[in-house]
């Protein structure tokens, strides 16, 4: 355990390297989500069948299995993301293993993403949607104003969980090269046989912070944006 | 709500415009499919013998038997012993002992925001490997059990609490004891709640048995890593293991829906609450 304490810096790394795939994929997620789920509710059929498709097929699929599509059978294919280590954000320069776990993660997530969209727009009430039309609202108009922000409210609760299960989820990385705190965890407790209990304790501690941060994150956006009904 | 009164019935510049949103996703698809299968002939991705072991009866044989019998096998033990515990705390969160309520509390909560590979490899370097440690398997089946089984604790809670009060007054009228109205009153109705919930279950331990690759564990995508270090064929490995999860998860999707519709009606299935968030009596009211 002293090792740990000694090395405290090490931990927080990993800890801030979980919430840079977690805010990387978290963010982009959102984005294919929200771009899948219109396509899902979207008047084009064809858009929606493939949408659905998507859905259906990663939703099914191991998180496990995607990581190994883009990190052992992507390079069969030429795809090895090295164009990326190129790139830098200020001193970070981003690496092929970020990219492509947040690939990953993205792509996976995504799927869950639109899934709590589209009941999110499902809990809005039939009445709601009649009524906009009613008063001459046009399709823009009724979905800005009055379905939107219904629709945004009640998908919070079930997007908190799919951003919980992915922070949970960014662990896959530990067995892709990241050096993320899972992977940290088993650094340390093979350095330190006798202290695992512990360490795996300290490391579980940090999960449990982070995920109670999202869910009260989540509970103060559900309670700030709540609808009298 | 449904997505069709959101749009007035298309007139006909509509249905134009439609049809050519229609056309431009086909075409997208169409190029993006194109793009793959060129890239698949491109590294030489097609040539029969990646794809040969897929069809030689033999290693069939392996990835049904050694693979995907295991995975269940993983998957169903520890649903099994995930349903025990989440019995155990699942009540034991509505225990009213505080002594009994608050660990219970701790512990499904504590298990719940762990992640399932954590909890592999603590698992798997304190007690499973070496001579006398209890293996990979065991630590999968562990691991999942401890994560699926606080999953369903909350489950159970939100099972039993969706019975009405009425049910449980009127036991207790009758002179029943606590343990009484649980196990013959409450607990039988709120199982039939529950079993969709719990199949649905399946399908997210069946899912993450897939980790167990990262402690060398047996099971699907452990034959999948097999056979590509043998025969060099990744892509085709990784799609066809992909795929036989696919089809099983979307056979026990199948399952649930139909056992939702036999036994509990059109009613939302339960879904376990927020982290934090205990009030899962929303939506709840009565029992058919």
């Amino acid at each position: 355990m002293d090792d740990v304490i000694a090395n405290f810096d090490l931990v927080l790394k990993a800890f801030g390297l979980t919430m840079g795939l977690f805010l990387v994929s978290g963010v982009a997620s959102l984005l294919l989500g929200a771009l899948l789920a219109s396509m899902r509710v979207g008047p084009v059929a064809v858009l929606a069948r493939a949408a659905s498709l998507y859905v259906t097929i990663v939703r099914n699929t191991p998180l496990l299995m995607i990581f190994i599509f883009m990190a052992i059978a992507g390079p069969r294919l030429g795809f090895t993301f090295k164009a990326v280590e190129d790139l830098s954000v200020g001193d970070w320069s981003v690496s092929a293993f970020f990219f492509r776990s947040c690939l990953a993660l993205t792509l996976y997530t995504s799927a869950f993403v639109c899934e709590a969209l589209r009941s999110g727009i499902n809990a809005v009430p039939l009445g709601q949607a009649e009524a906009a039309r009613t008063i001459g609202l046009t399709f823009v108009g009724s979905m800005r104003t009055v379905i939107l922000p219904q629709a945004i409210r009640a998908a919070v609760p079930p997007l908190t969980s799919v951003q919980i299960a992915l922070l949970k989820n960014t662990s896959v990385a530990a067995a892709f090269g990241m050096l993320e705190a899972t992977a940290r965890m088993k650094f340390f407790s093979n350095r330190n046989g006798d202290d695992r209990v512990l360490i795996f304790l300290t490391f579980a501690v940090g999960y449990v912070i982070l995920v109670e941060l999202v869910s009260a994150v989540g509970a103060v956006l559900e309670r700030r944006w709540a609808v009298s009904r | 709500m449904s997505a069709n009164v959101l749009f007035d019935a298309p007139g006909p510049r509509t249905r134009a415009r439609h049809r050519l949103y229609s056309a431009l996703g086909l075409l997208l698809l169409a190029a993006l499919a194109a793009a793959v299968i060129l890239r698949f002939a491109d590294r030489g991705q097609f040539e029969y013998r990646l794809w040969e072991p897929f069809v030689t009866p033999e290693f069939d044989r392996a990835l049904l038997v050694d693979g995907l019998l295991k995975t269940l096998q993983m998957a169903a033990l520890s649903i099994l012993f995930a349903v025990v515990f989440g019995l155990l705390f699942g009540v034991g969160k509505l225990s009213e002992h505080r002594l009994l309520r608050w660990p219970s509390w701790l512990v499904v909560e504590f298990f719940r925001a762990v992640p399932v590979l954590l909890m592999m490899y603590f698992l798997y370097f304190a007690y499973g490997v070496g001579a006398d440690g209890i293996g990979a398997y065991w630590c999968v089946v562990i691991a999942l059990t401890v994560y699926n089984g606080a999953v369903l604790a909350e489950v159970f809670r939100a099972g039993i609490a969706a019975v009405p009060r009425g049910q449980a007054e009127a036991a207790y009228a009758l002179g029943m004891r606590k343990s009484q109205v649980m196990n013959i009153v409450l607990l039988p109705q709120a199982v039939k709640i529950m079993l969709p919930s719990i199949i649905s279950q399946c399908v997210v331990a069946l899912k993450d048995t897939s980790l167990g690759f990262a402690i060398g564990a047996p099971g699907l995508t452990a034959v999948g890593k097999q056979m590509y270090g043998e025969f060099q064929n990744q892509v085709q490995a990784a799609l066809v293991v992909a795929a036989i999860y696919i089809v099983v998860n979307l056979m026990l999707t199948w399952v649930a829906t139909w056992v939702q519709r036999k036994y509990v009606g059109e009613r939302k299935p339960l879904e376990p609450a927020a982290f934090g968030l205990t009030d899962a009596d929303t939506g709840l009211s009565t029992i058919r």
